[in-house]
């Protein structure tokens, strides 16, 4: 398992590989958006943990069709399914990989993004961890719509309608937190919950993936 | 006949409007769709048996 | 004689041939009494006007609605376990009488929350809930139609259908405890029934009985056209092959 998440991390920062593909797409989402809402300042702090975690949660959404497909192509994956480690773990080892090269530069971007939308201070570190929290949980997710669609010419706008509504608890919880810590609330329920999802979905959602993958390679 | 429906008729007849043709548009394509599956499986049926 | 003998096509074909007929003329004499006498003979509400009347649609198609996934939900179980056709196309004919059912709660929703919220949409948590389920049903049809191989396309789309219902029931709580929400309790609600006064209750009942009836003749009637649609592609490989 190990070894599939380090194949993919070296894929995934080789040239071509679309690393930073997602940080930079998170960048443009952020600057464009005082585009739309106006240059306001108590406006914009308003919307910006809401903003800033739709836009993690899109740009998570871009690198997934990548996922699995490439490897289906050149033949990899069955090679990973006939492998010693049982295709929970390649499945599990994917996501971990995905998030890694998404979620987790994610994380560490979206304080500084923040200032850009006049975040009001303690909110950055509440962003960043609820971002840390819940990333995990988008790439679980995403993990297994890429599995479903796998098989399919042009999964990319299918795997975007079957994967976004999965992402709606994540993301009230998510949001939630950046929210409530942006306004200096007390935010304990929805981080609890939001590690919940996250910590069900690590548990249960590989072998959904699993499953597809197999049912996809018969 | 019809009711007095007070200020709200149209509120009230759109809804009603809108489920109907919803409804009926269901029930319509439903059975359309299966006379022209069986019309088709009953001539691949006859292909079959000559 | 068990039920799983209906998981025989052609058992389930001959049963079926005559039964869904009378299951659709019987939904369609429920409706007809059922909206007919909401429509024309229950009075107004004293606060809601004559707006009461939407709930003969509204409350049954909502109830079909999610009653319809349950369904689709027990049917794509049933595949997984014990590998019968009849009862992934069953889901499969199910999930637009389904989605149909979502717009028309949504849609009647809207129309009534215009006059008594004052907005054609809030987002409440009821509403906001029905919408979510409408994506997962867009999603799940969409699935079905993407893939090709009927058998893969009934796996996926089972698989699909359990992860969904995990996270649909996930996000009616988180919903909840996102936004509080307007829909009424007391005047409206069903929860407490004995709230609605039976001059309203009982012409519901009946259109509630229509709406879960034309729900089982149109899912009959779809699942033979899938069956049917079925072997009309196995006949037509056959004659390729030949």
């Amino acid at each position: 398992m190990g070894r599939v998440i380090a194949r993919d991390l070296r894929l995934a920062f080789r040239a071509g590989g679309g690393f930073g593909l997602g940080l930079a797409f998170y960048l443009i989402l952020t600057v464009l958006v005082p585009f739309g809402v106006g240059p306001a300042g108590a406006e914009l702090a308003r919307i910006a943990p809401g903003i800033l975690w739709v836009g993690a949660l899109l740009a998570c959404l871009l690198s997934l069709d990548r996922l699995f497909a490439l490897d289906r192509e050149d033949g990899a994956l069955d090679l990973l399914a006939t492998a010693p480690v049982p295709l929970e773990g390649v499945a599990l080892g994917k996501a971990v990989a995905h998030w890694l090269t998404t979620g987790l530069p994610l994380s560490l971007a979206a304080p500084g993004l923040g200032v850009l939308l006049n975040l009001p201070w303690p909110g950055h570190l509440w962003l960043g961890l609820s971002l840390l929290l819940g990333t995990p949980a988008l790439s679980l997710i995403g993990a297994f719509g890429a599995a479903l669609t796998v098989g399919l010419k042009r999964g990319g706008l299918l795997l975007s309608l079957l994967v976004l509504p999965l992402y709606v608890p994540t993301l009230i919880f998510g949001a939630d937190v950046a929210r409530r810590g942006a306004e200096g609330m007390a935010l304990g329920a929805p981080l609890a919950l939001l590690a919940a999802v996250s910590a069900g979905c690590l548990a249960l959602l590989p072998f959904a993936a699993a499953g597809a993958l197999r049912i996809n390679l018969r | 006949m019809m009711p007095d429906l007070g200020k709200y008729a149209a509120e009230v007849l759109t809804a009603y409007a809108a489920s109907a043709v919803l409804l009926l548009g269901l029930v319509g394509l439903t059975l359309w769709r299966a006379a022209r599956v069986k019309r088709a499986l009953d001539r691949a049926e006859g292909r079959h048996d000559a | 004689m068990s039920i799983w003998s209906y998981a025989n096509p052609a058992k389930f074909m001959a049963t079926t041939r005559r039964l869904t007929p009378a299951l659709g003329a019987l939904a369609a004499l429920c409706l007809v009494v059922g909206l007919v006498w909401g429509f024309f003979f229950t009075p107004d509400d004293y606060r809601q006007g004559a707006t009461v009347k939407i709930i003969y649609l509204h409350v049954p198609s909502a109830l079909m609605a999610i009653n319809g996934w349950l369904m689709m939900l027990v049917a794509s179980l049933v595949w997984l376990v014990r590998r019968h056709h009849v009862s992934a196309l069953a889901a499969r004919a199910a999930a637009p009488v389904g989605i149909t059912m979502t717009l028309i709660a949504l849609v009647t929703g809207a129309v009534w929350g215009q006059p008594m919220w004052g907005t054609w949409w809030a987002w409440d948590p009821r509403l906001t809930s029905f919408l979510i389920l409408f994506l997962f049903y867009l999603g799940y049809i969409a699935l079905w139609e993407a893939i090709e191989d009927p058998d893969t396309a009934a796996d996926l789309t089972s698989v699909l259908c359990l992860v969904g219902s995990v996270f649909a029931l996930l996000s009616r709580y988180a919903v909840n405890f996102w936004n509080q929400g307007l829909h009424q309790g007391a005047s409206l609600s069903l929860d407490a029934e004995e709230n609605v006064a039976d001059v309203f209750y009982f012409p519901l009942l009946v259109s509630m009985a229509g709406f879960v009836l034309l729900f089982v003749a149109l899912v009959l009637m779809r699942t033979r056209t899938e069956i049917r649609a079925r072997r009309l592609h196995a006949l037509r490989l056959r004659e390729r092959m030949a």
